[in-house]
């Protein structure tokens, strides 16, 4: 037996177990979508270094752990109050919808009804209207995805539903929040969290997704979001993800937008032992705009892998992508952005920056932009860049009386403040802000704390 | 106030202080000018404490204390204040944010209490007026986008508001018209004070002329050459720097 077979054998047991308890309760199209994303699974394996989408990545780690699927018990509750405490309650206004390990947790959650907008647990969408998903599940993410996509699309089984109707115009934003107890089974436990979010003509809204867990709680989120951003929408997206340091995390995020649509991303990966985040974005129609901003804040033994892919398949369309990191202790970044303008996607708009701080002499990033061009009548351009603090800035603010530590913070807050500064729901901001200061070393000097005006 | 005693100091293995003597009394002003290139901001940076200088001999002993112990932000909280040649642009820090925790930081050592965001931004604005600063200015990131007049306009703010016992101006006269440049005198008489001691590193005259030394001396290839009154540098603006130009080993009058 290879050693591949042995790191898929166990989800293929897990797999055959689960298709035979669902039996006919499922319609035939998901069944078979199941099937066929497991076989793709299982006949490429867990990916490795060789391939060139995981260069920079070993997935080892994840391949040779066995991961059990969460399953809801006394382990979960035991540890409710952990749990809660992660949620963000305390930072939202309350409009959530929480999972925890996985699955929907309906005591955790809070929604109120508003004009047609559907906020609702997946896993109640897959039981009751099945055929609402047909037309979208795995459809969005399909055709390019990767083996843990894959893997998600074969065990889905719960996750956030949100449907914002055609013309609604929803301020408030809309918090999904996935959280992981480190419980269940005494084995580390794997989910698959699935999101769809479906933003209907015109219509706008923000999301906002986080991914937590009980601090020192080993287990494995793999996740798969998609969006799709009919015709005139707006859709904001936020993405918090700060897994406990012993978890895997992998996830993608795949987003469609429709003519004329606008969508902005901002990723912020600050947590899990292992990370790798992918978000893979396409114009599937002309005149839309996309902005893509992402920032990975890692530190320890920490290695967090951000890719990014921004499809121009149609003329008249903008990207603007941002992403920063910073890396301290032994921490390893990874950010890979691709642009793909396609042959006769003229009048592309698009730029792509990364900056990455290195706060110690063993942090390690490997930057990668890939711009192809394939159309003529295009703008773009892209760089990237990656140093350290800067020493005369340094002294500068210690010549005043600023003491070393705090100095170093109010520069490292600066360089994350260029992306944390973008977010446009001030209890988040807040939240990240804090959140960095208390993750890395130097911020947290109350000298600077108390500085802000 | 400020003792330097045969200071040597070297940049990257270079030696560029070759002995430097120079006694500084609360209340006296000392202008140091001497050609490019002499040591004269190596000699203000030793004294604030930028790291990659190495002192390799002699001494700087301040209010009785040996300076050279002393970490930059401590030199700050005891009254060191150097206003630099070429201020730093910090993007994404704003002027008065870390003005008001280098300020408290400063307090809390002096024993004072803090001063909280009210009486912070009225001390901001009290002070912005007295150096003809904008205060939306100084509510930017620091030094980012000024023009070379602000940034020293913005020096002489940040010493203001520090309100330092011993302050090192390196060249805040250079490249400012003559509006700026009454500006920055009229900050620097309005520290003038007999508890208080001001080294001004200076090509020209003409800023001694609204704020009138006590000694000049002459620094050249990392000595003191010359030492004397004001006459001294009237002599040098007329003469230049060439007469002098032959060191004499730890000259001082
Ligand atoms: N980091 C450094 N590495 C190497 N040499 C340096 C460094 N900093 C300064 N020097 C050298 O030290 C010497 C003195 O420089 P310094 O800046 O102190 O002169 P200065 O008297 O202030 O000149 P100016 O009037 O032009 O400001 C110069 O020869 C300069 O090139
Ligand atoms: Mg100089």
């Amino acid at each position: 037996m290879t050693p591949l077979a042995q790191e898929t054998d166990l989800y293929r047991a897990d797999f055959e177990a689960l298709a035979a308890r669902r039996a006919s309760a499922e319609p035939g199209w998901l069944a078979r979508r199941r099937e066929e994303a497991m076989g793709r699974f299982e006949k490429r394996g867990f990916p490795t270094t060789r391939d060139e989408e995981w260069r920079f990545t070993s997935v080892a780690p994840i391949a040779r752990t066995a991961f059990r699927r969460a399953v809801p018990g006394p382990g979960v509750r035991g540890r409710a109050a952990d749990v809660a405490a992660l949620s963000l309650d305390h930072v939202f206004d309350g409009r959530q919808i929480v999972f925890v390990d996985g699955r929907h947790a309906p005591g955790l959650s809070s929604i109120e009804a508003e004009d047609g907008l559907e906020i609702r647990s997946l896993a109640d969408v897959l039981a009751r209207q099945p055929d609402r998903l047909e037309p979208h599940l795995g459809r969005l993410a399909g055709g390019r995805s990767s083996s843990f996509a894959d893997l998600n699309a074969a065990f889905v089984e719960d996750g956030a539903f949100v449907s914002i109707p055609p013309g609604l115009v929803t301020d408030r934003p809309i918090h999904l929040v996935f959280l992981s107890s480190g419980a269940g089974t005494p084995d580390p436990v794997v989910s698959h969290p699935r999101t769809l979010v479906l933003a209907g003509r015109a219509s706008q809204a923000t999301i906002v997704e986080s991914y937590a867990g009980v601090p020192g709680a080993a287990y494995f989120t793999n996740a798969v979001t998609e969006i799709a951003v009919e015709d005139g929408a707006v859709v904001d997206h936020y993405k918090l993800q700060r897994e406990s340091e012993a978890a895997f995390h992998v996830a993608t995020t795949a987003v469609v937008q429709a003519r004329s649509s606008r969508f902005s991303s901002h990723s912020f990966a600050l947590g899990a032992g292992l990370a790798r985040n992918d978000v893979r974005q396409l114009f599937a129609g002309e005149g839309g705009e996309c902005v893509l901003n992402g920032l990975f804040a890692v530190a320890g033994d920490q290695h967090t892998d951000s890719h990014t892919f921004i499809d121009h398949a149609h003329p008249h369309c903008t990207s603007r992508e941002l992403y920063r990191g910073i890396l301290d202790g032994r921490a390893r970044g990874v950010f890979v952005g691709r642009i793909l303008v396609r042959e006769g996607a003229q009048k592309t708009d698009a730029h792509q920056t990364n900056k990455n701080l290195l706060l110690s002499r063993e942090a390690l990033v490997d930057s990668v932009p890939q711009l192809e061009i394939l159309a003529s009548d295009v703008k773009c351009k892209h760089g990237s860049t990656t140093g350290q603090l800067d020493p005369s800035a340094l002294f500068y603010l210690r010549s005043r009386g600023i003491p070393e530590a705090a100095a170093r913070g109010m520069l490292v807050s600066a360089f994350a403040g260029d992306v944390t500064g973008r977010v446009r729901v001030p209890a988040l901001r807040a939240g990240l802000e804090r959140h960095l200061r208390e993750r890395l070393p130097g911020l947290q000097d109350r000298d600077m704390q108390e500085a802000v005006l | 106030m400020l003792e330097i005693r045969g200071l040597h100091a070297s940049v990257n293995g270079q030696e560029i202080l070759k002995g430097v003597d120079l006694s500084v009394k609360a209340g006296e002003i000392h202008a140091i000018m001497g050609p490019n290139g002499s040591g004269k901001s190596t000699l203000a940076h030793v004294i604030a404490g930028r790291p990659g200088y190495q002192v390799t001999a002699g001494s700087v002993v301040y209010k009785g204390r040996d300076l050279l112990a002393m970490p930059p932000e401590e030199r700050a909280r005891q009254g060191v204040f150097l206003a630099f040649q070429y201020p730093v642009e910090i993007p994404g820090v704003s002027n008065v944010y870390f003005l008001k925790a280098a300020l408290n930081a400063i307090r809390k050592h002096r024993g004072q209490s803090e001063l909280d965001a009210m009486d912070f931004l009225s001390l901001v604005k009290e002070k912005a007026q007295l150096v003809d600063i904008d205060e939306s200015l100084v509510k930017r990131p620091v030094n980012e986008g000024f023009s070379g007049g602000e940034k020293k306009r913005n020096e002489i703010f940040q010493m203001a508001i520090l309100d330092p016992e011993l302050a090192v101006l390196d060249e805040t006269d250079s490249g400012l018209d003559i509006d700026a440049l009454r500006v920055v005198a009229a900050g620097v008489n309005q520290l003038r004070d007999p508890g208080r001691a001001m080294v001004l590193v200076t090509h020209y005259q003409r800023l001694l002329d609204y704020v009138v030394p006590d000694f000049v001396h002459v620094l050249v290839e990392g000595r003191i050459v010359k030492s004397g009154d004001k006459e001294l540098a009237r002599d040098l603006e007329a003469r230049g720097y060439e007469w002098l130009e032959a060191p004499a080993p730890a000259a001082r009058s």
